[in-house]
């Protein structure tokens, strides 16, 4: 259990307090957490020294959770209850989990994404995520001795929507405050290129547990650009592990093991695996539930012929991902490697004789990701001054809408940057049609069927028109971190119907905060106490961020009856900050943000004009 | 309140509003506007700025799609004089262009069932070359005011060798895997 740190009044508006803020690389095999300290990004060792947790957590009967080394050391002994690799299943239905082969869990069949049924209840691969979380969270809050402010939370570049929305569940879930979520090739792209003060064009492979991700960026001048990325979420070196264990049960006549041997297979099917990159030639026993034994050999030139087509499997992401940049691969000044997987050697080779060039090792695979999580979060957290720093991001896959016969429109095209928005027009095709269905869907696919759904709703309420008259206005917007909020608006009749969907995969917001209330039931002070710590901190940042405003642009942009205004409600909500009442802080924070309203905009359409008359030079820094 | 959304995107990057572009001069004003109004700079900021700042910055991103885009560019450019270029409605062509799009197609399929690789690499290079020369037409069409109608044709073409170029791409790409 975390120490609290009560913040004494006044202290959390301190200006220039350091605020505690990490970066969670959340893996399907191993997660970490790192932070930025004195200047420099370093990932966190827990009791044993150990920067890896294992993504393992097994639940138990008294509804005790154990998470790391521990739960992944009682896999195989109690499989049903052990959840590995639960990153593949988050935001997944049934069906996509079937496509992974024998698993020992008994899944449930729910909207949008699968369940476990455990001997501690049912649980979905949120709650099992944010079981890892919390286990961070606790050891980042431990080693620092403080309170978070917020973590940047790492996703494969290829996750879907579902994918990205359910992460960022599981951190609330947590207990954690999420300042952004970061793709893991752009993440180890800024630990990268602010190591190596690189500039140029970077392609970064990366390949985890059980996802892949090829980004294309250019970086210039602290801007890192993606240019365009691609993958497959559901390719990773399990999919290696698999391999070695078909093969030993088809050579070896290893007879339809029940779950538990099933995991040990795996398990000494991956420790081959990574014996493999250093050694020719692995010999080794494996010992079965049944009493057998079984010599168990393999030489690292019949695993790489083995998984050959799975290394093949990633030149096609990789192919697309140039040709969406408009890039050949002539144009790469460089390949980062990312991941513990890519420490296979027929892995190297590929990238080296694909690209044409030694790819670049000389960060820690399993490290570098949480690391530029760590950078970005101590920006986001505002301890750093951000100038030298920006971040612009793409979406993965196009989103779209059904439109008639099962077709697919897109309204915004894969690798657009985000934050981006597009609107598309569409009508009624019925005289007096009063309602229109609008499902939301993400992929490539022409098909519908063939894409994944992400929302269902209805506009409803269009006044009765002849059919072709009406134009609805449907707005997909997507936010810096990925996800997408859809709308949609009636635009003839002056009758505005609005509607707003956050697509989810059927957990509604109600819903979590249910399961929130069930993590929080035995820790209600504790809740309360982290509520309050978050509301102050929020305001003191906000005060902060105010007054610095106020001093550099207060006298031009204000009149003095609007200046008094705002210092009233900055007045109210120092004050509310000193009590106790999170709820309080929380409309007084909504009150000062509603007044400066005006004064923020007049701030922005200044510094925008600033910028464009050449006042502030992209090269002055240099 | 929210950015000034009857500036177009020319005005959008203090960039003169004409066809032709100074590239450089387009990637700098996005990447000093960004810099400025990205929600990343903003993170600490209040809900109102953070709105703001993901307004201004959606703005700017679809703007510099738009002009960096020479096709797109040029379609964006008759709307804001007032054209439309009638890409959904009007889908007459000049018969030996249509002739022309059909022989290019089914050569494509014809080579790819082939497995002839040499001969869809022809075919792109003869494609680009076409391009190269419909968007200089453009350029000429778009820089006096008395062509823009007899530009609409030419973007509608262009969306077709577009389109062609994907699909020698898709091609293409089945070949390397």
């Amino acid at each position: 259990m975390a120490l609290l740190q009560i913040a004494e009044p006044g202290e959390a508006t301190a200006p220039h307090q350091h605020r505690l803020a990490v970066g969670i690389d959340l893996g399907t095999t191993n997660s970490l957490v790192a932070t930025v300290r004195s200047g420099t990004a370093e990932v966190l060792l827990n009791h044993d020294g150990d920067p890896l947790l294992p993504s393992v957590v097994r639940y138990q009967q008294r509804g005790d959770v154990i998470v790391g080394h521990a739960a992944r050391a009682a896999q195989a002994e109690d499989p049903e209850n052990t959840v590995v690799s639960v990153k593949r299943f988050m935001g997944r239905g049934i069906a996509d989990v079937a496509k992974y082969g024998a698993l020992p869990y008994r899944f449930i069949d729910s909207p949008g994404m699968v369940k476990i049924d455990t001997v501690a209840g049912i649980k979905s691969p949120v709650d099992v995520s944010a079981e890892i979380l919390k286990v961070l969270r606790n050891l980042a809050e431990e080693s620092l001795a403080g309170e978070l402010v917020g973590a940047v939370i790492t996703v494969p570049a290829y996750f879907d929507d579902s994918q990205r929305q359910a992460t960022k569940d599981a951190a609330g879930l947590a207990g954690i405050n999420v300042l952004r979520l970061l793709n893991e090739p752009t993440a180890a792209a800024v630990a990268y290129g602010l190591d190596n003060a690189s500039e140029g064009t970077f392609a970064v492979f990366d390949l985890g547990g059980g996802t892949f991700d090829i980004s294309i960026l250019r970086l210039a001048k602290g801007i890192f650009e993606v240019l365009s990325t691609n993958g497959d979420s559901s390719l990773g070196g399990d999919d290696f592990d698999q391999a070695i264990g078909a093969h030993w049960r088809s050579v070896n006549g290893i007879a339809a093991a029940d779950h538990r041997d099933t995991r040990k297979l795996l398990l000494k099917a991956r420790e081959v695996k990574e014996r493999l990159t250093t050694q020719e030639f692995v010999e080794t026993v494996l010992p079965l539930s049944y009493g057998q034994e079984f010599r168990l050999r393999l030489s690292r030139q019949e695993f790489q012929a083995m998984t050959a087509p799975l290394v093949q499997r990633m030149l096609q992401p990789v192919r697309k991902a140039l040709r969406d940049a408009r890039l050949s691969v002539t144009d790469i000044d460089g390949v980062v490697m990312v991941g513990g997987a890519t420490r296979m050697p027929h892995v190297q080779q590929a990238v080296a004789s694909f690209f044409g060039k030694a790819p670049l090792n000389n960060l820690d695979p399993d490290k570098v990701v949480a690391l530029g999580a760590a950078i970005q979060a101590n920006v986001l957290a505002g301890n750093r001054a951000a100038d030298d720093l920006l971040l612009l991001d793409v979406i993965p896959l196009s989103l779209g809408l059904e439109t008639m016969g099962g077709l697919t429109e897109k309204v915004i095209p894969r690798n657009s940057t985000i934050p981006t928005a597009r609107a598309q027009e569409f009508t009624t095709f019925k005289d007096g049609q009063t309602a229109m269905a609008i499902h939301v869907v993400q992929g490539e696919r022409e098909l519908v069927k063939d894409c994944r759904s992400l929302a269902r709703f209805e506009l409803r309420g269009i006044p009765p028109m002849v059919a072709g008259a009406a134009r609805i206005k449907v707005l997909f917007q997507v936010d810096a971190d990925g996800l997408l909020s859809v709308s949609a608006r009636e635009m003839v009749s002056g009758v505005e119907t609005h509607v707003e969907v956050k697509p989810s995969y059927g957990l509604s917001d109600a819903e979590i905060t249910e399961m929130l209330k069930a993590s929080f039931s035995h820790a209600d002070e504790d809740a309360r106490a982290r509520a309050l710590f978050e509301q102050r901190v929020e305001a003191g940042r906000m005060i902060e961020a105010l007054r610095a405003a106020l001093a550099k642009d207060g006298d031009t942009l204000l009149a003095e009856d609007e200046r008094a205004v705002i210092d009233a409600s900055m007045q109210t909500l120092a004050q509310t900050a000193t009590g106790d009442d999170h709820r309080a802080i929380k409309e007084s924070i909504a009150a000062l943000s509603n007044a400066t309203e005006p004064f923020a905009a007049r701030r922005m359409d200044r510094s925008v004009a600033d910028v464009l008359r050449g006042r502030k030079i992209e090269d002055v820094k240099i | 309140m929210s950015p000034d959304f009857t500036q177009n995107h020319f005005e959008l990057f203090a960039l003169p509003v004409s066809y032709e572009l100074d590239m450089q001069a387009l990637e700098r004003a996005y990447r000093n506007l960004l810099r400025e109004v990205h929600p990343d700079r903003h993170a600490g900021a209040s809900d109102a700025e953070k709105r703001l700042a993901a307004q201004w910055a959606t703005r700017a991103n679809e703007g510099y799609q738009v002009l960096k885009s020479p096709l797109r560019r040029g379609r964006y450019f008759l709307h804001i004089n007032g054209v439309d270029t009638e890409e959904e409605s009007n889908t007459a062509m000049p018969v030996d262009f249509l002739q022309q799009q059909m022989d290019w197609r089914e050569s494509v399929v014809d080579a790819r069932l082939a497995g002839d690789e040499r001969r869809l690499c022809t075919l792109a290079a003869r494609r680009t070359q076409d391009e190269v020369a419909m968007f200089e037409l453009l350029r000429q069409q778009l820089s006096a005011s008395g062509t823009l109608g007899e530009a609409r044709l030419t973007v509608r073409k262009l969306r077709f060798l577009e389109k062609l170029g994907e699909e020698i791409d898709d091609a293409l790409e089945t070949f390397a895997a």
